[in-house]
């Protein structure tokens, strides 16, 4: 069973799609439990996956049982085993989440679509994350951008179309381009899989079209992580989505984008092509820092709380593009564990304003002045992954950043690591707003507050402050999630 | 919209064909040029060509919305459905040798590929059509 556990954590998924939808046509009311527990068995194969992949080493799944350079294979080792549990970790905590929420903010009569959707989009990203094939790659990133384009319109306010129309652009622009780089590299090399690229390239790195199918394949996927000046689509995204999708999208969909580049640019590539035959890390190190700082700043300047957490992501992916640029064994393994560590906080986040929203029909900061009187929970949630995003120890956040400056000093960039502490410094800065505003906010009178303003409802809380606490745990027994994180560095710099 | 009758005849006459020939291409998918996609696009062509000459209504009648549904649902339902068949009998997914090893009948391995083909071509002619169905329904609502 457990061999052929690869492919049936896609192929099933897809039907269970379909199956919602014939479901949903008989009775709306079985859409979510098909949803739950198509994800939950998801996230059990995710685990035994990667429980595997630590005991036996890379796990190679034949398609159609044609081997390699003919066919599709499905890899699994410890960098994307460890990622496939983080994304559908998240996706499951986010199912449990979306029922209430989903039940306020979509249509009844869009809810049957809003599942079929969703699962597919859960389908699609963990099939970017398992494949190993580029072209097999580009397909899943299809399937999972259509399905977010349409979600992140489903809140049906005129806003949230143009956002996901905007998406739309932004986003076909970004998978032409990855495209065009995935056909350069099958021009130069004639293979379409990844381990035959990494062997094949290294023959043609003097190649412009190995050149420009790498800057291709790095400004296509940096649009889809949002990375600093390619950002443009995600703050509205994330703002107007539904709060479900907003969890989702932010925390499962930029995580595994974030994977593909690494996947492409360490597998593909290999550290060797991006340090010395093509110098784009300096580049990369460069830009990140400008993220960090500029998304900080952004966020700050923001009077909406889930506007605020989307420039606040902008910031994060710096953080994570940092590990790319200074690429050494610290770094990447603060890298790794910055991708659990925001994966966690941010979904936390996000929840929190979802609840918010649940309850008093509005994130403008201003109309939230003394929110945690009424809601002492979902502020608390907040307050403490907030305290994770800053980075104050015994937090996830903290761990990862200290492991990405540990890095950046043991390359001998010692200013970058400086500029670095500054964007902690301003996470405080956004933090802050809203926890001034919820704990000490000036309260006129009861008037401001819907009658209806209390704590929200517990299948919404669980997951959150489930999330929360997780922030605290991962911080504290980090170095369990190290013990993780390290061979998948290994691997990524072309060790065993 | 105004009669006009040598569009509808000829619609009428060449939609058998185009049918036939959408089975051909899909059936031809595993031995030479076509395939379930190919095939099943041309299908849905027949009824976007039923749908420009005789209006919605002919189309919606012959295809109702549940059947569309059902059809989508139908090609990935057999697709997944040899895919699991070949687990079962040991193979890896969609590996069509390990039934024909199984069952020991011979040349079962095309057959096979032919019911994957029919099943893509089933679900794309169900997606492409109801897509048409659905711009026809709102284009005609809002103007």
């Amino acid at each position: 069973m457990i061999d052929h556990l690869p492919a049936l954590l896609i192929a099933v998924p897809f039907f269970s799609a379909l199956l919602i939808l014939l479901a949903g046509w008989y009775d709306r009311r079985f859409c979510y439990p098909i949803s739950l527990i198509t994800i939950l068995l998801q996230f059990g194969a995710a685990i035994a996956l990667l429980s595997e992949v630590m005991r036996e080493g890379t796990i190679r799944y034949h398609l159609g049982g044609w081997p390699p350079p003919l066919g599709i294979e499905l890899v699994i080792d410890s960098f994307n085993g460890y990622i496939l549990a983080i994304i559908l970790f998240l996706s499951a905590a986010t199912v449990v989440y979306a029922r209430r929420s989903v039940e306020k903010e979509i249509d009844p009569e869009k809810k049957v679509s809003f599942y079929v959707l969703f699962q597919l989009l859960v389908t699609g990203l963990a099939g970017m994350t398992i494949t190993g094939d580029v072209f097999n790659l580009y397909v899943f990133l299809e399937i999972s951008s259509i399905a977010t384009y349409a979600l992140v319109a489903s809140a049906g306010r005129p806003r949230s179309y143009v956002a996901g129309f905007n998406y739309l652009v932004l986003g076909s622009i970004a998978a032409g381009f990855i495209l065009l780089g995935i056909g350069n590299l099958y021009v130069a090399t004639g293979t379409l899989n990844m381990a035959e690229l990494a062997v094949l390239l290294p023959a043609s790195y003097d190649l412009a079209t190995v050149h420009s199918a790498f800057l291709f394949l790095i400004i296509g996927f940096s649009i889809k992580t949002a990375f600093f000046p390619l950002h443009l689509w995600l703050p509205d995204a994330y703002a107007e989505a539904p709060s479900a999708v907003t969890v989702l999208i932010s925390t499962v969909m930029a995580k595994v984008n974030v994977y593909a580049l690494f996947r492409i640019v360490f597998t593909v590539f290999t550290t060797a092509y991006v340090v010395e035959t093509f110098p784009v890390t300096g580049l990369i190190l460069f830009i990140a820092t400008v993220a960090v700082i500029a998304g900080a700043i952004l966020a700050i300047a923001q009077s909406d709380l889930k506007r605020l957490l989307a420039y606040s992501s902008i910031s994060q992916i710096g953080y994570i593009m940092f590990a790319l640029g200074v690429a050494n064994q610290l770094a990447l393994e603060g890298g790794l564990l910055h991708i659990l560590g925001h994966a966690v906080m941010k979904g936390c986040l996000f929840m929190a304003a979802g609840l918010i929203i649940y309850r008093m029909g509005t994130s403008r900061l201003s109309d939230l002045k003394g929110v945690a009187k009424t809601m002492p929970i979902s502020c608390a949630a907040f307050a403490l992954a907030g305290a994770s995003m800053i980075g104050i120890p015994p937090t996830i956040g903290f761990a990862s950043k200290y492991y990405l400056v540990l890095g950046a000093i043991e390359a001998g960039q010692w200013g970058y690591a400086a500029v670095f502490l500054l964007g902690s410094l301003l996470a405080v800065g956004y933090i802050w707003r809203f926890i001034e505003i919820a704990y000490f906010g000036d309260h006129h009178g009861e008037d401001h507050h819907p009658a209806a303003a209390r704590e929200g409802p517990v299948s919404m809380l669980v997951p959150m402050v489930g999330l929360a606490l997780l922030c605290l745990f991962l911080g504290v027994f980090v170095e369990v999630v190290i013990e993780a994180v390290r061979p998948a560095a290994m691997l990524l710099l072309g060790g065993a | 919209m105004r009669e006009n009758v040598v569009i509808r005849t000829v619609s009428r006459l060449s939609v058998p064909f185009i049918q036939v020939f959408a089975l051909y291409v899909i059936v031809h998918g595993a031995l030479e040029a076509g395939g379930g996609f190919q095939g099943g696009v041309v299908f849905a062509a027949s009824f976007i060509l039923m749908l420009i000459a005789f209006g919605r209504a002919s189309v919606r009648k012959r295809l109702a919305e549940r059947w569309i549904v059902i059809y989508s649902a139908l090609g990935i339902t057999i697709y997944v459905g040899i895919g699991l068949l070949c687990l079962l009998v040991g193979g890896n997914f969609l590996e069509y040798g390990a039934i024909e090893a199984f069952l020991g009948i011979p040349h079962l391995q095309v057959y096979l590929i032919d019911g994957i083909e029919i099943a893509i071509g089933i679900t794309v002619m169900a997606v492409m059509t109801s897509i048409i169905c659905d711009m026809a329904d709102k284009g005609g609502e809002s103007s």
